[in-house]
């Protein structure tokens, strides 16, 4: 992934934008964000259905989710794919960001669940007659959207001291992980825990007031998930291209050369993890409201470690694989599960194999080798 | 009752026994015994007459006795007009006074009505009846009734049991039963000797009595007496650390159980990834292939062999191990081996062969859970303490997991496979520089662990579900294991397992199950701060 | 030896006079100075009765060991002695089980983390040469150069014209400017070695521990590398573990004999040579 460094190159003394890509890169963001902004919204609005440019609501909800798992898969790349750290956890602060949000689009719901309660069905069923305590202020969206970075970012930044201090690294760190999400997954699982147990958050009705149905608003969802993907990408590129992303590259192949030159390891991780963690967790955010459901199933083991694949399908180590990866794998399963519902899991099963064993740099190390 | 009215008796038992059939012919014979006048009123008296009949039969001592007054219970008794009182079983009656066969059945016939009350009397009557019995089987089973519903009516013949009885147990629960009606009703020295009695005891239902008495009600003491309260407290207190010393008992078991179940589930990986180096998240699946192929054996018997149920277990733990191990082994050629040194690729590659065997598994099985069923001698329990059963499924899952470490631990130290594996961990280059084939040594060491995985997985079926995702459920647990134990130890891997298992069922009782997981999951975590490499690592010259 | 063979080490000293702390100025030799570092006394490094174990196997035994401010250090003795282990120790990797070591007077290493000992100014080389393999050389000297490490500073760190300079400068010393835009994995062993003891050099620290810089090296190389150890000593402390005894003849200042975990024998490499004890260990009986 490294780019080869000419040494008499002008030194790299400020931040440019220009620096940061080759021209042809910001031209495919470029139309990226034409077709996001522009493309997608005519046709999906303007365009009338039955007109062959139309594109459906099914098709903009479906591109709004892949995007969703694309920053999930690029929050996955910069721990594992520059940092050689593999988590299998990033399946938990994708749902606690979407739970953060889901809270908020509970309170929205008022008076217009089954049971005309202020309280949302769930805890009418349990026989609860007021909100826990740490639903408090969850009626307002910017308490809720702080939760969505504070959560999941505190969660990282609390484990993640513990874990990279003892120095817990590799498959130990992964399996961790994993065991903290399968954690958490039973407690949400409880109904005692206050999230709606089984079923978690369904049935909204409206975010900040518009119907959470209506075209447009899908549409503003939509944008501004491409929005914050495309934010992301440069917040990526930028970190990558510091002298930080190549310290983290160091850590991922020389830890302790990067302890006996003088960097602490443990806060270069920390930082990335956290950072990595916060990004999952806003993409959870905004998958929630497209998806309309958030529920414990999101914490399993299985969705964690889906993640990994998406990255190492499209190739870790570089930030477009990840969106690459997220978007085939899901097309592909969104497309499989309706065909053939029973094969997805072998086909699934063997692009694990088939991708570490014979494409560990996945579908952007193939392009590279073209180019 | 003279001794002619016996030999009659038997008489006429030889005689009817040929006549008429079994069940109904003992009571004829027996019903001669039984004064007439008590089962008058018990057919055609007031309440209070039925009742104080009762008292007189239980009196008598006389086994026929029983035998009405269980009929009267199961609604058998039946009368016709004023006079006629039959004992109805099927087709068959017989009349109570005379031990005749009525035949035919008369027309108009009504039920005996036995109300609540009588139920309760019946009930006690037939249970001090039993107390007399030859058979201690009996008397302890009656013991045990009269213990849990135990009317007034019963006391005489509890005091005249204790008299007679020389069996400990059933001596020690009729004292307590005695207690209970004492404490219900008695006056004060007999409400404390009582009190005194049941300290003695250790079952849940006497601490239930003890607290009763010590029962406020608005404030107020219902026993209104100081002293029989002092002295309930006592007694509780007694009962309360008896109780306490069980249940830790019965938690230290369950705790044990569970430690080896992760034992069993953990000792392959133990193998596989401890010395092996090789991250395997497919190992729940190997698991889950075990537990199908003790299933298949299973019903194999069942359809084939259905006499030999019983020995299906023996043919069903070596077939596990070699299915397990030659899925294991065909997964180590195929994949494995191209990935040994990458180890996060290795986990991901043997991730994507865990979803291809659940798949698989659904195609051939279905994704329904199989059932499959335990031996006749792994059924049932034995009590070690009056609140503590061991099942026996759970036992001999418990000796099957030490026969099972002990096998691996010789074959580690004994044999020269395990000499071969132990040189391959220590220093592959160097054991390969001394002829040892590394790549067979491999390929045999990961069909072992495999092979154990398939054991474990013949003891899973015995306990729970067998379903494709039954791996899945163990392997967070099996890593925990041995990421708590420490990398390449067997005894890390026990220690840990055992460890683990009776934390979890301490903490399961302190918080419930799920709390309980994730007190573990953070205790892991905290200690790994501790000692990063587990329990049992070996502290070695860092590279 | 002149300086120009390796450019830009005397020159570009990399500490001011202004850093230099007051209670040191007594010292002649000054420009060895760090603020923090205490060498009032002339010994840099101090190692005292240092005992480790590991699962009953004595690494090292009591071990204590004075290494004086500029000195050229070698440290010879069979494998086992524990050469290795006190590396460890001193570089904060592993604690020892007792005994205390420090750096100059006051910077108890025991306290300390690898980071922490790297920061305050000494560099090690491993035995087997690390070098981050997916970078170019370039940028592994500029990862290992003297900067404000912590996480912010790294982000928005830039790289300057004198630390430019000072990059190309290191790149001539180690002969790897041609290669300044390779990957270092496709470097040869010696390259790497090289570019190690280069990424040391850029961390500007006092006391350089290396653990067999010549392995794998052409005696070409080998040559070089005495002769830019021996233009370092004075300007750094050196302490270098070896088994080359040509190289360490050719080098040394002082030689220290490790044997199970202890020192047998210390003093010049003549010296050493006649000792008695020391013949027994290395030709053995």
């Amino acid at each position: 992934m490294t780019v080869a460094f000419m040494p008499l190159a002008a030194p790299i003394d400020d931040f440019a934008l220009a620096r940061l890509w080759s021209g042809r890169m910001w031209g495919f963001l470029g139309i990226a964000a034409l077709v996001i902004f522009v493309l997608v919204p005519v046709c999906n609005l303007m365009v009338p259905d039955g007109n062959a440019f139309h594109i459906s609501e099914y098709t903009v909800t479906l591109a709004g989710k892949i995007m969703c798992y694309a920053i999930v898969a690029l929050a996955m790349d910069l721990i594992w794919g520059y940092t050689g750290i593999l988590s299998l956890g990033h399946g938990l602060f994708f749902a606690l960001g979407g739970y953060a949000m889901g809270m908020y689009l509970m309170r929205s719901i008022g008076l217009d669940g089954v049971y005309k309660s202020p309280l949302p069905d769930f805890m009418v069923f349990l026989d609860w007659k007021s909100y826990p305590w740490y639903w408090k202020f969850t009626q307002n969206f910017w308490y809720c959207a702080m939760l969505v970075v504070l959560v999941p970012g505190l969660l990282a930044l609390v484990f993640g001291f513990f874990a990279f201090r003892s120095r817990i690294k590799g498959v130990y760190f992964s399996i961790i992980t994993q065991a903290l999400t399968y954690a958490f997954m039973l407690l949400f699982f409880r109904n005692d825990t206050g999230f709606g147990g089984n079923n978690g958050f369904t049935d909204f009705k409206r975010i900040l007031g518009y119907p959470i149905t209506a075209s447009e608003t899908r549409m503003a969802l939509f944008m501004l998930t491409g929005a914050v993907l495309i934010g992301f990408l440069l917040l990526g590129r930028y970190i990558v291209m510091s002298k930080l992303g190549r310290v983290l590259t160091a850590i991922r192949d020389a830890e302790t050369r990067v302890m006996f030159s003088g960097y602490n390891p443990v806060y270069f991780k920390l930082f990335i993890w956290t950072l990595s963690a916060v990004i999952c967790g806003i993409a959870g955010a905004l998958y929630v409201p497209q998806v309309g459901i958030i529920n414990p199933s999101e914490m399993s083991p299985a969705n964690s470690i889906e993640i990994a694949i998406w990255t190492a399908v499209g190739g870790r180590g570089t930030l477009i694989g990840p969106v690459i990866g997220a978007a085939t794998v899901n097309l592909g399963k969104s497309w499989f599960t309706q065909a053939f519902p029973e094969y997805w899991l072998y086909l699934l099963g063997l692009l694990f194999i088939l991708v570490t064993l014979y494409l560990p740099r996945g579908i952007a190390g193939l392009w590279g080798k073209k180019g | 009752m003279g001794k002619g009215g016996r030999q009659r008796v038997c008489k006429m038992r030889s005689a009817l026994l040929l006549a008429v059939a079994c069940s109904v012919s003992y009571f004829i014979s027996a019903a001669l015994a039984l004064p007439a006048p008590a089962i008058k009123d018990l057919a055609f008296g007031e309440s209070d007459e039925k009742i104080h009949a009762i008292g007189t039969l239980v009196g008598s001592g006389e086994p026929a006795a029983l035998l009405f007054l269980q009929s009267l219970l199961d609604g058998e008794v039946q009368t016709s007009g004023e006079a006629i009182v039959l004992v109805v079983k099927g087709d068959t009656a017989v009349d109570a006074y005379t031990g005749k066969v009525v035949t035919p059945l008369p027309e108009a016939l009504d039920d005996v009505v036995v109300n609540n009350r009588m139920r309760l009397e019946l009930t006690t009557a037939i249970a001090a009846l039993k107390l007399s019995s030859p058979d201690r089987a009996v008397r302890l089973a009656a013991a045990r009734d009269l213990q849990n519903n135990s009317g007034d009516a019963a006391l005489p013949a509890i005091d005249a049991a204790l008299a007679k009885e020389t069996d400990p147990e059933v001596k020690g629960l009729l004292a307590l039963t005695k207690a209970s009606i004492d404490l219900r009703g008695g006056d004060k020295d007999k409400k404390l000797a009582a009190i005194r009695a049941l300290g003695l005891s250790d079952t849940g239902a006497t601490k239930t009595l003890l607290v009763l008495v010590l029962e406020r009600k608005g404030g107020v003491y219902v026993e209104p007496d100081a002293q029989v309260r002092a002295e309930a407290q006592k007694s509780l207190a007694a009962v309360d650390k008896r109780l306490f010393i069980g249940d830790i008992a019965a938690r230290i078991f369950s705790g044990i159980s569970l430690g080896t179940i992760l034992l069993l589930a953990a000792l392959g990986l133990a193998i596989t990834y401890g010395l092996m180096g090789v991250i395997n998240m497919a190992h729940g699946e190997l698991i889950m292939i075990g537990a199908y192929a003790t299933y298949v054996v299973q019903s194999l018997f069942r359809q084939h062999a259905p006499a030999a149920f019983d020995f299906y277990p023996l043919v069903a733990v070596p077939v596990a191990f070699a299915i397990s191990a030659g899925v294991g082994v065909v997964l180590e050629r195929t994949v494995i081996r191209h990935l040994y040194g990458r180890p996060l690729e290795t986990l991901l590659a043997t991730w994507g062969l865990s979803l291809i065997l659940i798949q698989g598994v659904r195609t051939i099985f279905g994704a329904q859970n199989v059932q499959v069923e335990n031996p006749s001698w792994m059924s049932g329990g034995f009590e070690i303490m009056t609140n503590v059963v061991l099942p026996w499924s759970r036992v001999v899952i418990i000796a099957f997991a030490a026969s099972v470490l002990l096998a691996v631990w010789l074959m580690l130290t004994r044999t020269r496979l395990g000499l071969y594996v132990r040189a391959v961990t220590q220093n592959r280059s160097m054991a390969s520089a001394l002829g040892v084939r590394t790549p067979k040594i491999d390929m045999m060491a990961f069909g072992l662990g495999s092979g154990i995985a398939g054991l474990a997985g013949c003891a899973l079926s015995q306990i729970g579900n067998v379903g494709p995702d039954l791996g899945q459920s163990y392997i967070v647990d099996s890593f925990m294991v041995v990421v708590l134990g420490g990398v390449g130890q067997l005894a890390g891997t026990v220690y840990a397992a055992l460890g683990l298992g009776v934390m979890n069922k301490f903490l399961e009782a302190w918080q419930g199950a799920v709390l309980a997981k994730i007190m573990i999951l953070v205790f892991i975590i905290v200690f790994i701060q501790k000692r990063p490499q587990g329990l049992f690592a070996l502290k070695g010259r860092a590279a | 030896m002149s300086m120009h063979v390796f450019p830009g080490l005397p020159e570009n000293s990399p500490i001011p006079d202004s850093q230099i702390s007051s209670k040191d100025t007594g010292i002649s030799d000054g420009h060895l100075l760090r603020p923090g570092v205490d060498i009032s006394h002339g010994g840099i490094l101090y190692l005292d009765s240092i005992s480790v174990s590991f699962d009953g196997f004595k690494a090292l035994n009591d071990l204590s060991l004075v290494v004086d401010a500029g000195e050229l250090r070698c440290v010879i003795g069979p494998n086992g002695a524990g050469k290795t282990t006190m590396m460890d120790v001193i570089t904060g990797k592993t604690r020892p089980d007792s005994g205390t070591a420090y750096f100059g007077q006051t910077i108890d290493l025991t306290k300390l983390t690898e980071p922490e000992i790297a920061g305050q100014g000494i560099g090690r080389k491993f035995q087997k040469p690390t070098v981050f393999e997916q970078h170019s050389v370039f940028e592994n000297l500029e990862l290992a150069r003297k900067a404000d490490k912590r996480v912010w500073p790294t982000l928005r760190a830039t790289l300057d014209s004198t630390a430019r300079d000072r990059i190309l400068t290191i790149l001539e010393t180690i002969k790897l400017a041609p290669e300044a835009g390779r990957l270092a994995g496709l470097l040869s062993h010696g390259q790497k070695q090289w570019l190690e003891i280069g990424m040391l050099l850029m961390q500007e620290p006092q006391v350089l521990l290396l653990d067999e810089p010549v392995a794998g090296m052409t005696d070409d190389e080998t040559m070089r590398s005495a002769e830019l150890f021996m233009t370092l000593a004075g300007e750094y402390t050196l302490v270098v573990v070896e088994h080359d005894m040509d190289f360490v003849a050719r080098i040394a200042d002082r030689v220290t004999v490790l044997h199970e975990g202890h020192v047998l024998a210390e003093g010049s490499m003549a010296n050493v040579q006649q000792n008695e004890q020391v013949i027994e260990v290395f030709l053995g009986r």
